[in-house]
């Protein structure tokens, strides 16, 4: 019987909710596992789920250096999609779009992931006529993807302003309907119960200070917790990987560290039941279930590993929103917050083998990672436990800017803000 | 986050535009090396401490600058200018007689 159902919520009830195990335990670190994830955020659990699940490694350990989701898996807007224009990231991402679809059910956890649909405002012709290309793009790959009118878009949204006379007048929009948003915080304690009960050892509060190495060969890590030996190391720690990757001796990267901000509102009732973005400037907002309207914008633009960002980019956030919604005014922001992004020279991510012998390397996540969660984990776990890329993370790769085969979904060229 | 601009002195990170990594060295423009041309265009040290970076004062006297700023705290240690590297070689791209 699976650990939640309405049997055992009704018998923990009566038993006074006293005999709950925890969702996963707090093991002592063994001296070595057969793979050791460094990274416990969305990637890291998710890889960890299933190389047990669908590979039969459960020798595994994920090491992570703050709490369990500390990171940006709890920190991200909570949008999933799978609107790109490029194969490599549409196949890749629809199959994530896939599992997510029955991700509660296969975790038996609530990930409480609604299908409220993602819209891509327009606000020229050729912006118009370039989300029709994509949204055929996205069709002709067996993606939902509709062009929305001005009316249809209203009455989707009453609150937004549509007039004539806004700054930027909206003239259509892309709506892919199946897009939505999950609850991130689940998606990690989900994927973390899974991975538990299938032998893997989370071990938190377990920072990687340096790898174990055999000539080339990395042969395990070095924590705070003690050495811990590994046939395979695999790397997921997104904002982080910069750091990470100068402990191997690997001190340069297709890859810049930037911050990205996000905001939620004071609760309000029922207000916007899909994901908007603005498309001149760089926007967007959805609701939570319990009212929060979460948003965000642009990343501030430099370098930065620290998890908070600065104030002309929360005024351009707000102005933005106004812009969209001017009803808004009067509204309170409640907080905001912000995580380090690992923005890759394409805007693409990467998954593969190496660089180093016994190494798998997974990032470049841009401001895209969370729903990448469910394929991201599949892929890593697939190319960790056969020593090849799965078909849909094949593309992915490091040595592809070199190759000049870059996955540039917006043709802009070399620049780390890209997403 | 202010930065000092070393000819207006602490201004708003807002008048600034941020250039990026300044450790980049661009090969010549006949050069041949396709590993040089590649770590030029994509690779990156991103360290997590003491970055040296270019930023532009776009909103205000429109010199480049030379900023040390740490990742982990934003602090900026050193903002000097960045002529005799960045000025400098602009200056020799322009053709004899072309105006400034």
């Amino acid at each position: 019987m699976a650990e939640y159902s309405a049997l055992s919520l009704l018998r923990n009830a009566l038993s006074g909710n006293k005999d709950w195990k925890p969702a996963w335990r707090k093991p002592a670190p063994k001296a070595s596992y057969d793979v050791v994830i460094i990274g416990g955020g969305g990637h890291g659990l998710s890889t960890a789920y299933y190389l047990a699940k669908e590979y039969g490694i459960t020798n595994v350990a994920v090491v992570e250096k703050g709490y369990l989701g500390s990171g940006n898996v709890g920190r991200n807007t909570t949008a999933v999609r799978s609107n790109y224009l490029l194969p490599p990231n549409t196949r890749f991402y629809e199959h994530s779009m896939k599992l997510w679809e029955n991700l509660s059910h296969d975790l038996n956890y609530n990930v409480m992931f609604s299908q409220r649909g993602v819209l891509n405002l327009a606000h020229t012709p050729a912006q118009l006529d370039d989300y029709a290309r994509r949204g055929n793009s996205m069709r002709h790959q067996g993606v939902d993807a509709e062009l929305m009118s001005v009316a249809e878009i209203k009455r989707l949204m009453p609150s937004i302003d549509v007039s004539a006379s806004a700054r930027f007048p909206i003239l259509g929009g892309l709506m892919q309907p199946r897009a939505g948003t999950a609850r991130h915080d689940a998606v990690a304690w989900g994927y973390a119960r899974g991975a538990d009960r299938r032998g893997v050892d989370i071990l938190e509060n377990c920072e990687v200070t340096g790898f174990l190495r055999d000539g080339d060969r990395v042969t395990g890590v070095v924590t705070s917790r003690g050495e811990i030996r590994a046939k395979k190391v695999a790397l997921a720690a997104a904002g982080s990987t910069g750091r990470v990757m100068q402990l191997a001796g690997i001190d340069r990267l297709p890859i810049e560290s930037h911050v990205l901000q996000a905001f939620v509102s004071e609760s309000l009732k029922p207000f916007l039941d899909t994901v908007v973005t603005f498309g001149m400037g760089h926007f967007y907002m959805g609701q939570s279930d319990k009212g929060g309207l979460i948003y965000g914008g642009d990343l501030d633009g430099y370098n930065s590993y620290a998890q908070r960002g600065n104030l002309p980019i929360v005024e351009e956030v707000m102005a933005e929103m106004l812009a969209l919604f001017p009803s808004l005014a009067s509204v309170r922001m409640l907080r905001s917050w912000a995580g380090v992004c690992d923005m890759s020279m394409d805007g693409s991510p990467i998954i593969t083998t190496g660089p180093l012998p016994g190494m798998y390397l997974n990032c470049g996540w841009c401001y895209g990672g969370f729903k990448a969660t469910p394929a991201s984990g599949f892929c890593f776990a697939h190319t960790i436990a056969r020593d090849e890329p799965h078909e849909l993370n094949a593309a992915f790769t490091l040595d592809r800017f070199y190759r000049g085969a870059v996955i540039d979904e917006k043709g802009q060229g070399a620049t780390p803000r890209l997403h | 986050m202010l930065l000092t601009c070393p000819y207006c002195g602490p201004r708003d990170v807002s008048e600034f535009t941020y250039q990026g990594d300044g450790n980049r060295q661009r090969p010549a423009p006949e050069a041949q090396d396709l590993q040089a041309w590649n770590e030029y265009v994509y690779d990156r040290h991103n360290p997590a401490g003491d970055h040296n970076e270019v930023w532009q004062h776009s909103g205000g006297c429109r010199s480049h600058i030379r900023v040390t700023r740490n990742t982990m705290t934003h602090s900026v240690s050193s903002a000097v200018p960045a002529r005799g590297d960045v000025h400098h070689r602009a200056t020799e791209r322009r053709k004899p007689g072309a105006k400034a």
